[in-house]
């Protein structure tokens, strides 16, 4: 029943359901295997794998748990590994460059490069354990394995073909490898909940106005009066200032699912991003990098964005006193504006021409005040601050509803 | 007990796909699941199914998914509005319900008298909550009409494919019934053979230039779009018809709007072309 394999891969971190592995089982009574170890990877992967960003993961379990077929026999790796599966790995043109390249140079037995290999393999695994890429490593491993490290099963005959799987494995799907805990999906719900609809719009009339109808209809004795309105569609215009480069570099990969969650979540009637560095000066930019090139400027955003947007700022508000206030670094500026308030570059522009916005922080909301986030404080002062979890983009969004 | 049918599907005359590709078809196929097809836009997705019901001789429906389209829309759509026209201009058969159901693909594809196609295109395409709609039918591989009190169930389970651009994510209660299959990018080898399929008679010398160039254009940083395996075939035939020679392609790259649809995209490639791509 390889129940065992089961609960290998969902302690590895890939959560195979119960009746993804019913499948796998009534699968193999089909024989869907193709009587072959690649063919029974290919059924797994398919039948267990849901999306591409699981490959590399699935990959390296499917090898740690059956790389000991090879491990227990004595016989040679083409009597192990199937022909085609063998084919497939002589194959010129297929197979990864480091071993052809390898036995053209050195003009080694497949043996000697397989030590190779084990010794070169093993050597990653300990680079890499307890590195985040390895999600769910930790040393655990049920199956009697303790004390070796997951990944230190090395037998002469497998490596070859772990290796040449791994390198291509690696090769193909290292883009798409995700570590982040948080889906991206949670975000795209909560944005979801961002929505005030509406149906003033001017969209073709397509649905069925049924007070109308019924008003329309009474009126014209009984005479069926068909009236139609505009679904209702979101109506929500939302721009999104971005902190990038510099300490938001850490962030990156947190605010990279923020960004693509607004997009695919795909229900806003305008959304418009803008990027800054550290504070917002009278510049903004429309690229990431800040290039040049996408330069505009800050009262053009304030000029033309209507005040009915909803403004989200995504930034540490970590920076130094002197960028926040504007002035030099050895004196921060004490300009203050009509209202007898401290003018924080332009921020305090952005809220007060905008009567819904928040300031989305993807460090830890701050417990003390330190040289470092003095600015964040200062920032809190005019901003409502909401950290970058499911919760606090969720309080963040319903903030932004409410109407002032 | 009958005789179980086996079918395999090993290609078609114009479709190349790899063996992974092909054995992970057959398991669907055989395990009466749907198959879920995700992968960059142009990599054979929707030809996959018509090469499916072309090799296997079955019928193709194709339900192509807008971002309005709702699961009910697949099932049936109860025309009332007509109905109640008719019974006012006192039409004949306005009792029969049966006359206003009108058939969505899904139901098309149950209530036909033999095994057929469905193509799920661009499942993505749709809202957020739209696969698990679809769930209980999928399943069951029936739904019920509560006009007609009719319950609608498939003769021959259809072959289920979906295709999606992973523009959004699927849920997982949806994916979970499915099998799932990625579909790389084609690499030079298997480009090579996917031309070949459409352009048997091409000249070789022709056919690595056109190769060499079209993936140092996927090389560039920062394209918006990539060329993909259609733009491909396209640019190979405006190069056979041109007649240009072939020393020219992979240095100038003529007839790059065929290649890359962007404006910014263009202004990139103009920027490498002057660089040498970054040969040495």
């Amino acid at each position: 029943m390889f129940l065992s394999f089961f609960y290998y891969l969902r302690a590895g971190g890939l959560n195979v359901s119960l009746t993804e592995w019913m499948t796998l089982l009534a699968a193999l009574r089909e024989d869907l295997h193709e009587d072959s170890l690649k063919g029974f990877y290919t059924l797994c992967r398919s039948v267990l794998v849901k999306s591409e960003t699981q490959f590399d993961l699935f990959d390296r379990l499917f090898l740690e748990y059956f790389g000991d077929i090879a491990k227990e026999s004595e016989k040679a790796i083409e009597d192990i590994f199937p022909e085609d599966l063998l084919k497939w790995l002589e194959h010129p043109e297929l197979v990864p460059e480091m071993i052809r390249e390898l036995m053209e140079a050195t003009g080694l037995s497949a043996e000697q490069i397989e030590e190779m290999f084990r010794k070169i393999l093993q050597e990653q695994d300990e680079e890499h354990n307890g590195g985040s890429k390895w999600v769910g490593t930790g040393g655990y491993s049920p199956y009697g394995h303790h004390g070796k490290k997951l990944g230190g099963i090395r037998v002469g005959g497998e490596s070859m073909y772990r290796s040449a799987f791994r390198v291509a494995g690696e090769r193909r799907y290292r883009d798409f490898r995700s570590d982040k805990t948080l889906d991206s999906r949670q975000f795209q719900m909560a944005f979801r909940r961002l929505r005030q609809l509406s149906d003033h719009n001017l969209q073709e009339k397509t649905e069925l106005d049924i007070d109308e109808t019924i008003r329309k209809t009474g009126e014209a004795g009984g005479l069926l009066k068909i009236v139609k309105k505009a679904p209702r569609r979101n109506a929500v215009k939302l721009m999104v200032l971005i902190d990038s480069g510099g300490s938001m570099d850490y962030h990156r990969g947190l605010v990279t699912l923020l960004f693509q969650s607004m997009r695919k979540a795909g229900n806003f009637e305008d959304v418009r991003f803008y990027y800054f560095h550290n504070a917002i000066g009278d510049h903004l930019y429309t690229s990431p990098t800040l290039s040049w090139s996408s330069r505009i400027e800050t009262d053009w955003v304030l000029r033309n964005i209507p005040s009915e947007y909803k403004v989200l700022i995504v930034g540490d508000g970590e920076m130094a006193m002197y960028e926040l206030y504007g002035g030099f670094y050895w004196g921060e500026s004490l300009e203050t504006d009509a209202r007898g308030r401290r003018k924080m570059r332009r921020f305090t522009d952005f809220a007060d021409r905008y009567p819904h916005i928040v300031w989305i922080h993807p460090q830890d909301t701050p417990t003390g005040r330190n040289y470092w986030n003095e600015t964040w404080w200062e920032l809190a002062k005019v901003f409502s601050m909401y950290p970058l979890t499911l919760d606090g983009l969720n309080a963040g969004i319903r903030k932004l509803l409410v109407s002032k | 007990m009958e005789e179980k049918k086996t079918m395999r599907f090993s290609g078609s005359s114009t479709y190349i796909a790899d063996d992974d590709l092909l054995q992970v078809t057959n398991i669907a196929m055989a395990l009466g699941k749907p198959l879920v097809i995700k992968g960059e836009p142009g990599t054979g997705k929707t030809e996959l199914a018509i090469a499916i019901a072309e090799s296997l001789g079955m019928p193709l429906i194709t339900w192509s998914i807008k971002s309005t389209t709702k699961a009910q829309d697949g099932l049936y759509h109860y025309d009332v509005v007509q109905r109640l026209y008719d019974s006012q201009l006192g039409e004949e058969g306005v009792d029969n319900i049966a006359q206003y159901i009108h058939l969505g693909k899904l139901g098309e594809a149950f209530s036909a008298d033999e095994k057929v196609v469905l193509l799920i295109d661009e499942i993505d395409k749709a809202d957020l909550e739209f696969p698990n709609d679809l769930l209980w039918e999928l399943d069951k591989m029936e739904f019920y009409i509560p006009e007609t009190h009719e319950t609608v169930k498939a003769k021959e389970s259809p072959i289920v494919i979906i295709t999606s651009n992973a523009e959004k994510e699927l849920p997982d209660a949806f994916l979970r019934r499915c099998v799932f299959h990625y579909i790389d990018f084609p690499d030079d080898i298997m480009m090579r053979r996917i031309v070949l399929a459409h352009y048997p008679d091409i000249e070789e010398r022709l056919l690595q230039s056109a190769l060499a160039a079209f993936y140092d254009v996927r090389e560039i940083r920062g394209l918006h779009k990539k060329p993909s395996t259609s733009e491909l075939l396209d640019w190979i035939r405006a190069l056979r018809y041109s007649g240009i020679e072939e020393s020219r392609i992979e240095k100038e790259i003529p007839f790059s709007g065929v290649l890359l649809k962007k404006n910014e995209d263009l202004d990139l490639l103009y920027r490498e072309k002057h660089r040498g791509f970054g040969r040495k």
